[in-house]
């Protein structure tokens, strides 16, 4: 076989093997669209579970994982936009800088499941929150820090130098240069990280189970410190916990949690391309 | 804050016309308050981690007190008894998280390969979202079509039942394609176009130059991508809880070890921690297990953090 040869099924296998991996991926959304688009209705989505979940709609759940993604936001935003802040444009090649990284990495490395333990250890038990939607949102608020601090660092880190150095110029203190010139650049990049966290957060499951989740709520949540229903435990509840569930209930569930989080990262992902075209630099 | 790039830029502050000097006083303050609450931000972040492994501890170690070492590393996991042996969901974790991983980085690595190496530039843009979407799908979404859609199939082939070990690994390498993906595609790209020209400039081909140039530069980088991807993988809950059949034994070796049901330590936890009377020994014991898997990915993180040495040379893009 000459090398000629060689390189020709090295490159059809490689591409072969790339196939195997995306098709399912496009398969799996597909599969799930098709099987839960017939459960969707106006009904679906704004009713309440009905006769022991196995007829309505998912409304409960669905304004749960609004509240508990709008919680969240709340809790993440302003600690991560202020350590991205901190790490792209105040730190210094420290030892101290480093511990915040590597702090960064693991933070992001963390089961999910032991930062649910850590919610009910730290939040639901030892502040007396209970499980609530605020101890929920605190949980998931840190889980996404890493994706939000990674990402908005590399939008300020992307904002060239010489912005910094002509706003100096002309006087302006630090943090006017990074207030008026820097984060407006970044803004985009930022809001990117933002939006991706929360798909994330949006989707997770395992974190709730002991801080925010209801099996089954007739009342919507009054307050913060309610309980309420969440799409992904519901989804996990009706398709292994409840009896003769129908499948198009199960597969429609799917479908809007899949839809919600896809939305989100798809957002995500043309709030960057758009702003990475307008970039003037 | 000292550092290297401050003192510079204090510099320039000092360099502030006396006209502005006149109302720096209030503003002064303010941002003085302002840069404090940005440090705080960033050091929170180590505050963290270490309040979630006290935690862990505070919860958690009561339980290694009052079980015997024999019984913690023993076979048999039944709570309702009082026996905690912790060596089946241990082998449950490093059974389905080895299957995975044997799928997924040969997987991985290619279709890194492809993208930063073969792909045509357009390819490449529509590609890449769609592996961003895989990272993106939730993992109770996955988990519920391994519950009801490949579990069936996997019975059909002739196993006893269709959740096994092996469904997880199935399942867990997909979600751990998009961490394997995306970092060795880094590290691909960190190599210098240099290094390609030459190579295909001796005449090698185009798979002469990834397999014997290309690849071995992004060697640390690549082994990082694997080593995320295992960390990714163990950490795994909701989608290997529903699959995997729960069974907390250890599974009997042999060729059909992929083919029994088993049970992890994440899923463990999850579906444990629900029924537990707060305080009790069983209670303690999950915080355990939640030490166990946050010692394992800490140290799997660390690791990799220390094979790229600092992060000290980030690529500043759009320099002066």
């Amino acid at each position: 076989m000459t090398r000629q040869q060689m390189n020709k099924i090295a490159v059809g296998v490689i591409t072969a093997v790339a196939a195997l991996v995306v098709i399912p991926t496009v398969l799996v959304i597909v599969y799930i669209f098709v099987q839960g688009i017939g459960a969707i209705s106006w009904e679906f989505l704004t009713q309440p579970p009905t006769n022991g979940m196995t007829e309505g709609g998912i409304m409960p759940a669905l304004l749960g994982t609004v509240y508990l993604t709008f919680g969240t936001a709340i809790v993440s935003m302003p600690l991560a936009i202020g350590a991205a802040i901190y790490l792209a444009e105040y730190a210094g090649d420290t030892w101290l800088t480093r511990m915040v990284r590597l702090a960064i990495v693991n933070l992001a490395g963390i089961p999910s499941i032991v930062y649910g333990l850590f919610g009910l250890g730290a939040f639901v038990l030892t502040m007396r929150l209970g499980t609530s939607i605020i101890a929920g949102s605190l949980t998931l608020g840190i889980m996404t820090l890493p994706v939000v601090i990674s990402t908005a660092e590399e939008a300020l880190l992307a904002v060239p130098e010489r912005f910094r150095v002509t706003s100096y110029s002309l006087g302006a203190t630090r943090w006017q240069t990074i207030w008026h010139q820097v984060l407006p650049q970044a803004l985009p990049g930022i809001l990117t990280g933002v939006i991706l966290g929360l798909g994330r957060a949006a989707g997770e499951t395992a974190p709730l189970l002991f801080t925010v989740a209801a099996f089954y709520l007739p009342d919507l949540p009054k307050s913060i410190f309610d309980q309420t229903m969440a799409l992904p435990y519901h989804l996990y509840v009706i398709s292994t916990q409840v009896p003769n569930m129908p499948l198009d209930i199960q597969y429609g569930t799917a479908l809007v949690l899949l839809m919600i989080v896809l939305a989100l990262t798809l957002v995500a992902t043309i709030v960057r391309t758009r702003m990475r075209r307008r970039r003037e630099w | 804050m000292p550092s290297a790039r401050s003192e510079t830029r204090q510099g320039v502050t000092m360099m502030t016309p006396l006209t502005a000097r006149r109302r720096v006083g209030w503003q002064r303050i303010g941002e003085f308050i302002i840069e404090r609450l940005i440090w705080i931000a960033g050091i929170s972040t180590i505050v963290l981690v270490a309040l979630i492994f006290i935690f862990l501890l505070r919860e958690g170690l009561p339980a290694f007190v009052s079980v015997p070492l024999s019984e913690l590393f023993g076979p048999r996991w039944y709570p309702i008894e009082n026996i905690f042996g912790l060596w089946p969901l241990l082998f449950g974790s490093l059974l389905v998280t080895f299957g995975a991983i044997v799928i997924a980085v040969p997987l991985g690595l290619t279709t890194a390969i492809y993208l930063g190496e073969i792909a045509p530039q357009g390819q490449r843009e529509i590609l890449k979202p769609l592996i961003e979407m895989l990272a993106g799908i939730p993992s109770i979404v996955l988990g519920f079509l391994g519950w009801v859609a490949l579990a069936p199939l996997i019975q059909r082939l002739g196993a006893p039942t269709g959740l096994t070990a092996f469904t997880g690994s199935l399942l867990l390498a997909y979600m751990s394609l998009p961490t394997i993906i995306s970092i060795s595609e880094d590290a691909l790209y960190a190599v210098p176009k240099e290094y390609r020209d030459g190579a295909l400039a001796l005449g090698a081909t185009q798979w002469q130059t990834i397999w014997r140039v290309v690849l071995p530069a992004a060697r640390s980088g690549l082994v990082i991508a694997v080593m995320l991807g295992i960390g990714r993988a163990i950490g795994e809950t909701m989608a290997v809880m529903m699959v995997t059949g729960n069974a907390a034994n250890v599974p009997a070796l042999g060729s059909g070890i992929m083919f029994q049901p088993v049970r992890t330590m994440t899923a463990t936890i999850a579906a444990e921690m629900g029924e537990v009377a707060q305080g009790s020994q069983h209670y303690h014991m999950l915080f355990g297990i939640g030490i166990v898997l946050f010692i394992i990915t800490f140290a799997i993180n660390s690791l990799a953090t220390r094979i790229v040495g600092q992060p000290v040379n980030r690529r500043r893009r759009g320099q002066l």
